[in-house]
């Protein structure tokens, strides 16, 4: 009531301007929460198409299989080199006896992946008594009969466009009745390395090999970038010189990372010698990548530190390195590790340069150290996308959410160290 | 509060780390090449990996030409022991391991793959000869008098009248890609062949025909598409009218969503192409270094499991992947080729 009074002691053109001002920042707003939404619907669809279509992974269909290891499979004095795949086969055939010719045969096998036989020998390894006896294994089934399963093949299409043959599917209802097929939660994804298999292919080679690598990219490019950042703000003169490196370091932090990767490719593996493919020099030219973006969030972390401590200390007598080190790194040290995180992150999700230094390659052995070669998550991703197995399809999206799950942590860490440690001046 | 403790670790863990790791000797095969026999190759590397002591082979997916870059870059632990190649190593190629040291290099022919041009299986299955590819995707064209003209073609009814009157879409692989090679190789080529002005000047100058033939059109007919043969296939099922080009193992995984065009009459299945009887097949090779043979553990080891029958043989595991097996007679020469290690003469 009041403010309408007050306003009728205006002018009509002033209440017409103040009109369109409250208008143009109503506009505003909108225009705003509309951006906002609109990344957010982005951001959801992203989100919604990864998990719906990586969400199966996580799960594998599994096919009991009774098996006995007669000793005429085991010729050799060497366990490990027993006729395995025989035994699964064999424990398939006594179950469908009536299946005889050749090619029906080929079909059945088809069913159960060969992770069976590494399954058997695993436990024959572990345990040569089992040579002998008979026991029954939830064998993982071949990606095509997962596929099934999962609902991912169109039975109503004529036999010849299917995956899964007429036979087969009847081979597997049978097995459906007899309680010999089950879906659990798939522990293989993410216990082993990369397969050719889908049912058998996992993450955790290159989740080790990403670990790896951003250890030696941490363990490089913080020391080295907090000095750079100290000695820059703190005690390099005013001149030139250090302008010019000044700009160097912001122009760097815009350069393609592929670059990077060529570098890496020209200097560590070519003229030192580094081994390709190892976490080792991909952590060298991913510290090449982050330095620059550690620096600068690191020299401003500093600079948001106030003078006054800087004067207070030099006021009571420290030393100039004194005032660096007890006072006004501690204060800018969370600011820094904020940097150090995100940039850790960025690291985490490259794949450019990993291309050039032999890191985008097929890796089945888990990496136990740096210097073996190993694969890192984003590039499991790109080659798992490039694979002809419709159950690849699924597992990429896992691995994009694995990912994905990865950096929500990282950059999470980020948020809560900075209202953690924020100092408010 | 003390910041240098860290630090110093840091620096003394990583130098640590760094001495450690120079001139390690490797104790795992390193392999390099082609994004085509990839698939193929990383299948026996894990079956060797599984089943013999010896570690997993690393395979590196840097295409035929950087694969072999890196495999003619010198003898030792720093550089592959093999490389695979969707196509025979070049005169240069092998020029270029001589001269960094490579003397004897043994070819293994493994298999064929098919390249076929699919559409999505909503349109109908086209009848296309290589004739029909060469003039809808060629950049220039013999016209009617038999001279070259810029290709005036947009539908594929303007190609051949018994083709469907669509638009010429055709979605493939870029010029990086040994793909894209052999499909101007055999079918451009093949196609250019049967135009008699372009087959007299193959006689003439093998290079002015080679670059008529090589050339793809730029006018948006003929899309690239990228190295990701996925790709390809979800574009077709969005886009009926469009052929893509990939090799025969995608086609083999979604024969539910896309299907194979004909060929001079031909359908690119799995018996067409080991029969050789479908015209656009290539071969599929991989290059060893002979010196490293007993320097780096397993490698006889890993030939042996690929030329094994039931790896490369018409039932083996390579087969159900989607590689075309060679024929008897031919498997059994390389495989002698490799029991001996006989290198190969040079071109």
């Amino acid at each position: 009531m009041q403010t309408s009074k007050q306003n009728n002691s205006f002018s009509p053109e002033f209440n017409k301007r103040l009109k369109s001002r409250y208008r143009a920042e109503q506009r505003f707003k909108f225009l705003g929460i509309g951006a906002i939404f609109i990344a957010l619907a982005f951001l959801v669809f992203l989100l919604s198409t990864v998990t719906l279509s990586g969400y199966s992974a996580f799960k594998q269909t599994y096919i009991m299989l009774d098996v006995t290891l007669d000793k005429e499979y085991f010729p050799d004095e060497d366990l490990a080199k027993g006729d395995f795949q025989g035994i699964v086969k064999k424990s398939l055939y006594s179950m469908f006896p009536d299946v005889s010719s050749r090619k029906d045969k080929r079909m059945l096998n088809g069913l159960v992946s060969k992770g069976a036989a590494f399954q058997l020998m695993d436990m024959v390894k572990e345990d040569p008594k089992l040579v002998g006896t008979s026991f029954s294994i939830w064998a993982p089934a071949k990606d095509d009969v997962d596929m099934l399963m999962k609902g991912n093949i169109d039975m109503d299409q004529a036999e010849s466009n299917r995956r899964i043959k007429d036979k087969q599917f009847e081979w597997i209802k049978t097995l459906e009745e007899n309680k010999r097929v089950k879906t659990r939660f798939n522990r293989t994804f993410f216990t082993s390395g990369d397969s050719r298999e889908p049912e058998l292919a996992g993450i955790l080679s290159a989740v080790k090999g990403s670990l790896y690598t951003l250890v030696i990219t941490l363990l490089l490019s913080f020391p080295m970038g907090v000095a750079a950042a100290i000695y820059l703000e703190e005690f390099a003169p005013d001149n030139k010189f250090t302008d010019l490196i000044e700009i160097n370091i912001n122009n760097l932090a815009a350069v393609p990372s592929i670059i990077f990767g060529l570098l890496g490719l020209a200097i560590f593996i070519n003229f030192w010698g580094i081994p390709r493919s190892t976490p080792l020099v991909g952590g060298l030219v991913l510290t090449l990548m982050t330095l620059p973006t550690i620096i600068i969030a690191a020299r401003a972390s500093l600079k948001s530190v106030p003078p006054s401590i800087r004067e207070a200390a030099l006021g009571v007598g420290a030393s100039k390195i004194q005032t660096v080190f007890h006072h006004v790194l501690p204060l800018a040290l969370p600011g820094m590790l904020t940097g150090t995180i995100i940039g850790m992150a960025q690291a985490l999700g490259e794949t450019a340069p990993l291309l050039m230094i032999g890191m985008v390659a097929f890796i089945v052995d888990i990496p136990g150290s740096f210097t073996d070669p190993a694969a890192a998550l984003p590039v499991q991703v790109y080659l798992w996308a490039d694979s002809p197995e419709r159950a690849f399809t699924e597992k990429t999206s896992a691995a994009i959410m694995i990912l994905l799950g990865f950096l929500v942590i990282m950059n999470a860490v980020a948020v809560y160290m900075r209202k953690k440690f924020e100092i408010k001046w | 509060m003390k910041i240098k403790g860290p630090i110093v670790a840091g620096v003394l863990a990583t130098a640590t780390i760094m001495s450690s790791a120079a001139h390690a000797n490797r104790d795992y095969i390193s392999i390099v090449g082609s994004s085509t026999v990839y698939p193929f190759a990383t299948v026996v590397a894990e079956q060797f990996g599984r089943t013999t002591q010896f570690k997993t082979p690393k395979i590196e997916s840097t295409g035929s030409g950087g694969g072999l870059k890196l495999f003619c870059s010198g003898v030792g632990v720093d550089h592959p022991d093999i490389t695979n190649a969707s196509r025979a190593i070049k005169k240069s190629e092998q020029e270029k391991c001589a001269a960094n040291g490579i003397k004897d290099v043994i070819e293994v022919k493994i298999g064929y793959d098919g390249i076929v041009l699919a559409n999505s299986k909503k349109a109908d299955q086209m009848q296309l000869t290589r004739k029909d590819v060469f003039m809808a995707l060629a950049k220039e064209v013999p016209g009617k008098d038999g001279k070259l003209m810029a290709n005036p073609y947009t539908t594929w009814k303007d190609v051949n009248p018994s083709l469907p009157a669509v638009a010429i879409e055709v979605l493939g692989p870029p010029p990086t890609s040994g793909t894209r090679d052999a499909f101007v190789e055999l079918a451009m080529e093949g196609g250019a062949k049967k135009f008699e002005s372009l087959a007299a000047l193959r006689k003439e100058d093998k290079k002015d025909f080679q670059k008529i033939a090589h050339t793809l059109r730029e006018d948006g007919a003929y899309v690239e598409a990228g190295e990701n043969d996925n790709l390809i296939v979800q574009k077709l099922q969005a886009n009926p009218n469009a052929l893509g080009i990939f090799g025969f193992s995608f086609l083999d995984q979604n024969s539910d969503v896309v299907q194979g065009s004909m060929v001079d009459g031909e359908a690119p299945t799995f018996d067409n192409i080991a029969e050789g009887k479908y015209p656009v097949s290539r071969p599929l090779f991989f290059y060893v270094k002979k010196a490293h043979v007993g320097t780096i553990p397993g490698i006889a080891e890993y030939l042996s499991e690929f030329t094994s029958e039931k790896a490369w043989g018409p039932e083996g595991y390579l087969a159900d992947k989607g590689m075309i097996p060679m024929p008897d007679a031919e498997r059994k020469q390389f495989g002698m080729d490799v029991k001996e290690l006989k290198p190969m003469a040079m071109k």
